[in-house]
C-alpha cells in the first residue's frame, strides 16, 4: 500500500509530469448484456498530473463505465480487456480486489453527482472526510486527523468547518454538500480525481463554486478525470477533451481544438445544436458547422442555421396578467406573520398574445409556485392573476369558473413520464388532451393522428405506453397533448432540462415552430440561461421568490441591471471557442 | 398469395408457442402447482359429481369408521359418510364464503378508503379511526362478534369475517388514494379541464384498482381460515353440512381413533390457504415491477 504514491507538491512537479492513467484500446462489456458486446470500445486515455481530461457525452454513452473502470468498479462481471491499462505507472490488468482498495481513495478519489445519496446518512459528514484519512494516512492521532479533516474541508471552501464537521448531509445545502464529497474524494490527497457529473444537479452560481474547487486542486497537481454531458461546463476547466458516442471516443484532443475544429460530425453537430443569443430564431436541430471559406485563419469554423418561421401574431392584446403574486407557509404553529416562510413575493408580469416570456431562477427562486399559481393550482397569498381578461383566482372564482378558459392555457412538465397516466397508451393520453372538444370518436383518432404528425411522429405511436418512449418522444406527445385545445398560453416547466443536447435541440425547434405557426403564447420556466436566450422575447429573472430583473431577453443578457443577474451570468458556463467563432 | 399464408402460418404460430412456453418456463413451480391445485378445486365446485360418485350427505352406518381403502380413497367417518366426497363438495362451501367475505371486505374497505383519500382531513381522520377500532380487535373476535349480533348461517358469517378484513383494504386502498390523488398525471388531467368526475373514472379509480388483485388473493386465503375457524366453533354452517371446519369440529370427536375424518378436511385448508397465498404474493411481486 506504501508503494502508493500521494500527490506530489506543485514545487516537486516541475519536472515531466507525472502519468497517472495511460490506457489504450479499452474495451468493458457485460456476458449478461447486449450479448456480451463491448459497451465501451477503443477508449484510449491518458491524464497527467495536473491536468484537467474531460469526458464529454450523453447519456449512455459510456462515459461513467470507462471512468469506474480506472478505479476497478466497472461492475462485478465487467469484461475489462486494453491493449495497455497502467494505473499510476502499474499494469491493472492483474489488480486484485486488494489492489485496488489501495487505488481507491489512496491514488483516486472519486466524486459523484448525487451528494445527498453518497454520503451516509447516519454519519456526520466529519466522520465521512475522516474515514478516508483513517484508510489511507497511517499513525495519526485522532486531533491530528480531527485537524486534517478541518483542513481539508477549509481546502474546498466549507466556511466554518468546525462547526459543518459536526452536522449531517442533509443538513446542508446543495453545494456545500457536494463541496464535502470533494473534500472526502480528496482528503488522502490522491493524486487523481475522478468527477462524475460532479455539478449536474446544481444551480449555476454553485457549479461555478464546485468548479473553482477543482480548478484550486489541479494548480495543486492533482490530474482531474471530469465527466459531464455539458460541453459548455468542461470548456473552461479541462485541457483535454474526450467526445464519446455510443461506446466510443468520436473526438479527442486539446480542449480548444476540439472545440474550434472538431473533426467527428457528432461533435461538429453537438456543438452547432447548442442554444443561445446567437441561435434565436433559428432552428437548432438542422444547424451545421462549416469552415469558414477564405481559410486564411486555419481551420477556424461558423454556425450555419436555418431560420425558423415567422411568426403568425406577436405582442398582441395581454394573455396573463399577473399582479403582486406571493405566497407564505406558515411555519409551525406560529400565526405571527414574520414567522412565514415566503415561497414568492410580490411577483408581478404580463404574457401578450404570442409571445414567449422567460422566467429563470436558480432552485427554490420560486418559479415553480408561479407556474402552479397561473395554472389555478396553488392558491395565491397575495395577488391576482388574469387570465385572456377575466378573473382567474381569488374569491368566487373555483375550478368550475374556470372550466370554460381551462382548455385555453396549458402545461408541458419537465418529467411528462409521471405526468402520463401508466396505465394509458398515447391514444388515450392524446383523448385527454381534446376531452374539452367534445368530439365524436372517429374525430377523436383523426385529431390524435393529425397532432402525432405535427410533432414529428407518426400513427404507428397510437398504442405505445409511455414506459416505453423515450425521453424526447415522451416530449412530444406532451406537447402533442398541450396543442390539442389550440390554446392560448401554455405553461412549459423545465421542458427540456432532462433531455440530452441533441434531443433538446430538436424539442425547441419543435416547440419554437409549433409557437410561430399556431401563435401561442408562451411561459418558459428554465434554470438554463442559454435555453432561455434562445427561445424567450422577454425574461423575468427571479431570486428567492421576488423578481430582480424583467426586460427583454437581449437588453437583460447584454446589460444587466441587477447584481444577482450579473453574477448569474457571469456563473454560467459559456463555449467560449464557438461563442467567438459564432 | 395462398403459398405465403401457409408458410407463414406455422412459423407464426411456432413463435407464438415458444413464447408462451418462454413465459410459463419463468413462472415458479411453486406458482404453477398452487394454481393447478386451485383450478382442481374450481372444478370441485363446479362439478363435484363428476370427481367423486359418492353422496357427501349419505351415511351407511355398516361401513363407519373405515379407514382410507380403495373404495373410500379419504376413509369414511362415524355415521359412514365418505370423506373425499364430503372434502370434495365442501369446497363449495369454503371457497364460497371465503370469496364471498372478500368481496365484502374489499367493497367495503374501497368505499371507505376512497372516502378517506379523497376526502378532507376530517374525513380522512374518522376513516382512519375507524380502521384503528376493527383492527384493534382481534379478527376472530370480531367475526364472533359480528356473528352473535346477525345470528349463524352460511351468509352471516361472510358478513361476519369480511367485516374483520375491512382495516386491511381500507388502509391499502386508501394510501393508494392518496398516492394517486397527488400523482402528476392527476395534476394533469385538471389542468386539461377534465371534470371532477372524469378524472375520477379516467385516472383516479382504475390506478387505486391496480392495487386490488394482490391484497384480495391473500386475503382469500386468510379469510378462509377465519371461516373454517368460526365453523368449527359451530358459528358457520350447521351439520350436516360438508363444510371443512365444520368436518373438523365434528373429526375431533373420534380423533383418538380415527385420524381420517379430521386430517384430509384439515389438508384441504392449509393447502388452499397455501396455494392463495403463493399465487397473492408473486402476483405483489410482478405487479410491483411492472407498475413502478
Amino acid at each position: 500500500m506504501s508503494e502508493i504514491t500521494r500527490a506530489s507538491s506543485p514545487a516537486a512537479a516541475n519536472g515531466p509530469a507525472r502519468t497517472l492513467v495511460d490506457v489504450a484500446g479499452l474495451s468493458i462489456g457485460f456476458a449478461d448484456v447486449d450479448a456480451g458486446r463491448p459497451l465501451v470500445r477503443g477508449v484510449d486515455l491518458t491524464i497527467r498530473a495536473g491536468e484537467c481530461v474531460a469526458l464529454v457525452g450523453e447519456s449512455g454513452s459510456g462515459k461513467s463505465l470507462t471512468a469506474r473502470s480506472l478505479i476497478g468498479l466497472a461492475g462485478a462481471h465487467a469484461r475489462v480487456d486494453a491493449a495497455r491499462f497502467e494505473i499510476d505507472g502499474r499494469a491493472a490488468a492483474g489488480f486484485r480486489e486488494r489492489d485496488w482498495r489501495a487505488v481507491r481513495g489512496g491514488f483516486a478519489g472519486l466524486v459523484m453527482q448525487d451528494a445527498l445519496v453518497s454520503l451516509d446518512p447516519l454519519r456526520t459528514v466529519g466522520r465521512e472526510i475522516g474515514e478516508t484519512l483513517a484508510r489511507h494516512v497511517k499513525g495519526q492521532s485522532r486531533a491530528q486527523r480531527v485537524a486534517a479533516v478541518h483542513a481539508v474541508m477549509r481546502d474546498v471552501g466549507i466556511p466554518e468547518p468546525e462547526r459543518r464537521a459536526a452536522q449531517y448531509a442533509h443538513e446542508l445545502s446543495g453545494g456545500l454538500r457536494q463541496r464535502a464529497l470533494i473534500a472526502s474524494a480528496i482528503a488522502a490527497s490522491p493524486a487523481l480525481v475522478i468527477a462524475d457529473e460532479p455539478t449536474t444537479a446544481l444551480d449555476v452560481t454553485v457549479q461555478a463554486q464546485v468548479l473553482a474547487v477543482l480548478e484550486a486542486r489541479l494548480r495543486a497537481g492533482v490530474g482531474v478525470l471530469l465527466i459531464s454531458h455539458d460541453l459548455a461546463v468542461v470548456a473552461g476547466i479541462a485541457d483535454h477533451v474526450i467526445v464519446m458516442h455510443r461506446g466510443e471516443v468520436v473526438d479527442s484532443g486539446p480542449t480548444r481544438s476540439v472545440l474550434e475544429r472538431p473533426s467527428h460530425p457528432y461533435t461538429r453537430q453537438l456543438l452547432a445544436a447548442q442554444p443561445g443569443a446567437h441561435s434565436r430564431g433559428h432552428r437548432l436541430g438542422s444547424a451545421r458547422l462549416v469552415e469558414r471559406g477564405d481559410a486564411t485563419e486555419a481551420g477556424a469554423s461558423t454556425i450555419v442555421r436555418e431560420r425558423l418561421p415567422v411568426r403568425a401574431h406577436t405582442g398582441g392584446d395581454t394573455v396573463l396578467r399577473v399582479q403582486g403574486i406571493g405566497k407564505r407557509y406558515a411555519r409551525g404553529n406560529a400565526g405571527a406573520d414574520a414567522d412565514a416562510f415566503v415561497a414568492l413575493d410580490d411577483v408581478s408580469f404580463d404574457v401578450r398574445e404570442g409571445e414567449v416570456l422567460g422566467i429563470v431562477g436558480e432552485s427554490g427562486s420560486g418559479k415553480s409556485t408561479s407556474a402552479n399559481i397561473v395554472l389555478g393550482l396553488l392558491a395565491p397569498t397575495a395577488g391576482s392573476v388574469e387570465f385572456l381578461g377575466g378573473r382567474w383566482n381569488g374569491a368566487g372564482v373555483n375550478e368550475t369558473a374556470r372550466s370554460a378558459r381551462r382548455p385555453l392555457m396549458r402545461y408541458i412538465p419537465q418529467d411528462p413520464l409521471s405526468a402520463f397516466d401508466p396505465r394509458h397508451a398515447v391514444r388515450r393520453l392524446l383523448a385527454d388532451g381534446l376531452h374539452a372538444q367534445r368530439l365524436a370518436k372517429p374525430a377523436v383518432l383523426e385529431r390524435s393522428v393529425a397532432l402525432l404528425e405535427q410533432v414529428g411522429l407518426d400513427a404507428s405511436y397510437l398504442d405505445r405506453f409511455p414506459a416505453s418512449l423515450s425521453g424526447g418522444q415522451r416530449q412530444r406527445i406532451a406537447i402533442a397533448r398541450a396543442i390539442a385545445s389550440k390554446p392560448a398560453l401554455i405553461v412549459c416547466d423545465e421542458p427540456v432540462s432532462a433531455l440530452d443536447l441533441y434531443v433538446q435541440a430538436q424539442v425547441l425547434d419543435l416547440l419554437c415552430e409549433l409557437q410561430a405557426q399556431l401563435g401561442t403564447a408562451l411561459l418558459f420556466i428554465s434554470h438554463d440561461l442559454d435555453v432561455v436566450q434562445h427561445i424567450s422575447d422577454r425574461v423575468l429573472v427571479l431570486k428567492d421568490g421576488r423578481a430582480v430583473e424583467t426586460g427583454a431577453t437581449a437588453e437583460v443578457f447584454a446589460s444587466p441591471q441587477a447584481d444577482y443577474t450579473k453574477m448569474l451570468l457571469r456563473s454560467a458556463p459559456a463555449l467560449r471557442a464557438t461563442r467567438q467563432a459564432a | 398469395m395462398s403459398d405465403i399464408s401457409v408458410s407463414a402460418a406455422p412459423a407464426l404460430t411456432g413463435r407464438l408457442a415458444d413464447a408462451a412456453r418462454r413465459r410459463l418456463a419463468r413462472v415458479p413451480v411453486p406458482v404453477l402447482l398452487s394454481s393447478a391445485f386451485l383450478a382442481l378445486l374450481a372444478f370441485a365446485v363446479a362439478l363435484p359429481h363428476a370427481v367423486t360418485p359418492y353422496d357427501p350427505l349419505l351415511s351407511e352406518v355398516a361401513h363407519a369408521m373405515q379407514p382410507p381403502d380403495a373404495t373410500h380413497w379419504f376413509g369414511t367417518d362415524r355415521i359412514g359418510r365418505d370423506v373425499l366426497a364430503r372434502v370434495v363438495y365442501g369446497a363449495r362451501y369454503s371457497l364460497l364464503i371465503g370469496l364471498a367475505s372478500m368481496l365484502v371486505s374489499l367493497l367495503i374497505g374501497l368505499v371507505i378508503g376512497l372516502t378517506a383519500g379523497l376526502g378532507r382531513r376530517v374525513v380522512d381522520e374518522a376513516a382512519s379511526r375507524v380502521f384503528d377500532v376493527l383492527s384493534a380487535f382481534p379478527p376472530v373476535l370480531l367475526s364472533l362478534f359480528v356473528v352473535s349480533f346477525l345470528g349463524q348461517g352460511i351468509i352471516n358469517i361472510a358478513v361476519a369475517v369480511g367485516i374483520a378484513g375491512i382495516p386491511k383494504f381500507g388502509r391499502v386502498l386508501r394510501a393508494q388514494t392518496l398516492v394517486v390523488r397527488r400523482a402528476d398525471y392527476v395534476t394533469h388531467a385538471v389542468i386539461f379541464g377534465l371534470s371532477r368526475r372524469a378524472v375520477f373514472w379516467r385516472h383516479v379509480l382504475p390506478n387505486v384498482l391496480a392495487a386490488v388483485p394482490v391484497i384480495a388473493t391473500i386475503d382469500v386465503g386468510s379469510a378462509i381460515i377465519a371461516v373454517a375457524g368460526l365453523s368449527f366453533l359451530g358459528l358457520g354452517p350447521q351439520p350436516p353440512t360438508p363444510e371443512w371446519g365444520v368436518m373438523l369440529a365434528e373429526g375431533r370427536d373420534v380423533l383418538r381413533v380415527a385420524w381420517w375424518p379430521s386430517v384430509f378436511p384439515g389438508l384441504a385448508i392449509t393447502l388452499t390457504v397455501m396455494a392463495f397465498t403463493t399465487i397473492g404474493k408473486y402476483l405483489s411481486r410482478i405487479y410491483g415491477v411492472r407498475t413502478r
